[in-house]
């Protein structure tokens, strides 16, 4: 391929880097990434769904925020050139979300601010900014962005249709009529330690599926 | 004294880091296969904290509060500069935990051999910045109960991170289905005594 003729935007190699960390890949139960917030917004699915867009929004830009500096950064100081970058992103978010849906922002408290520390960031902005093009760089933020997520959408969503027998606030097990049958819902699964078993679950059915990420 | 001691215990074991708000788990999870380097990380985290939290303090109280700049004229008494708090907060953290490691190294080599790469770290470790967080929101009155709360929650992190690496230690020899092992495990372990520290809710001194 000469210089002159530009790679395809979505080619394959690109396209295999927005679905490699839905599965194989995943930050949050391969690589283990990002597994400090993962957890404590996964009560409800409006937070948890919030809590990934915001995840995903940052990983993207800032990774291709970072890749197009990434032949100006002196090597010593990188961490906190990328801790700058991250931290405005997280700020212009944050701002964001206190202005238009300002009752999940309450909910997330101190979780929103704490993205920036998110090893998700910090992983891929090393990993794989540093060494690559702004839009192959923007595709694996939205990638592995997209993989955070759907742990969280999935934990979430178990938690809370058992826990508090809703989903997205619409109260389906009372329409399902399961309680006139004598069906309680779960008070334990929404309990923070639910979490913790529910990803070893989670990362327990995918190794079985996948036995090649099985650890020694 | 006794609103100290309340907010030491509280800070170890009824709002543990790692068990009740899952910060500081990256670390938690990567470094906890043995014991001996779990505790070089807890002592540095708890060293950190010691130092970052008081700092982030004064600097919310003095600097990023609205109105907190009014020791600079009245011409700043309207100025609000949370907004700015992330990334205040994260500055503060780096280049304290630069600090950090420029004086151990000085003055004690060996802790600064035993702490090895942990210390530059932690600058990242969620825990930290969740402990400034927090001591934001929970708006602790003066120095002292913001440097007791960050002591105590180092230490309930400092806890956590050993007992769990004591027990991986002892899981080298059992049976553990083979998609399970590793990871899987230390989820569920983790789960397991986050319930057992559950226990501790409620005790007010």
């Amino acid at each position: 391929m000469s210089i002159n003729e530009k790679e395809p935007w979505f080619s394959a190699k690109n396209l295999k880097l927005l679905t490699a960390p839905l599965n194989k890949d995943n930050p949050i139960t391969v690589q283990v990434l990002g597994i400090c917030s993962a957890l404590a917004v996964t009560v409800k699915l409006k937070p948890a769904i919030v809590m990934a867009l915001s995840v995903t929004i940052v990983t993207a830009v800032s990774n291709a925020v970072i890749a197009a500096m990434r032949q100006y950064i002196p090597d010593r100081i990188r961490i906190i050139v990328q801790l700058v970058v991250i931290a405005t992103m997280v700020i212009l978010v944050d701002q964001f979300l206190k202005a238009f849906v300002f009752d999940v922002s309450k909910q997330l408290s101190v979780f929103v601010g704490l993205i920036i520390t998110n090893c998700i960031l910090m992983g891929r902005l090393e990993a794989f900014a540093m060494a690559n093009k702004p839009w192959p760089s923007f595709i694996d933020g939205l990638g592995n962005g997209a993989g955070y997520g759907f742990i969280l959408v999935v934990v979430a969503f178990i938690r809370e249709l058992l826990g508090s027998g809703t989903i997205y606030g619409y109260p389906v097990m009372q329409k399902i009529g399961v309680y006139d049958s004598g069906y309680i819902n779960n008070g334990m699964i929404i309990l923070p330690p639910m979490a913790l078993i529910l990803v070893g679950l989670i990362i327990w059915f995918q190794r079985s599926r996948n036995r090649e990420l099985i650890e020694k | 004294m006794e609103n100290l001691l309340n907010i030491f215990v509280k800070s170890i074991f009824i709002d543990n880091m790692v068990f009740a708000f899952f910060l500081g788990m990256c670390s938690f999870l990567a470094v906890s296969k043995t014991v001996k380097t779990s505790i070089g990380l807890g002592v540095a985290v708890v060293f950190v904290l010691l130092i970052t939290t008081p700092v982030n303090f004064l600097v919310e109280k003095y600097v990023l509060r609205k109105g907190a700049l009014i020791w600079l004229g009245d011409g700043f008494a309207d100025l609000d500069l949370s907004f700015l708090t992330f990334m205040v907060f994260i500055a503060v953290i780096a280049a304290m935990v630069q600090l950090v490691e420029m004086v151990v190294e000085k003055f004690s080599p060996s802790l600064y051999n035993s702490l090895g790469i942990f210390l530059p770290l932690i600058a990242v470790n969620c825990a930290i910045l969740g402990a400034a967080l927090f001591m934001q929101q929970r708006e602790y009155e003066n120095v002292a109960e913001a440097t007791v709360f960050g002591v105590g929650s180092g230490i309930g992190w400092m806890l956590a991170i050993i007992s769990i690496a004591a027990i991986r230690e002892k899981m080298r020899y059992s049976n553990v289905p083979a998609p399970l092992k590793g990871l899987g495990i230390t989820f569920i372990l983790t789960g397991l005594m986050a319930i057992a520290f559950m226990g501790f809710m409620g005790i007010k001194l």
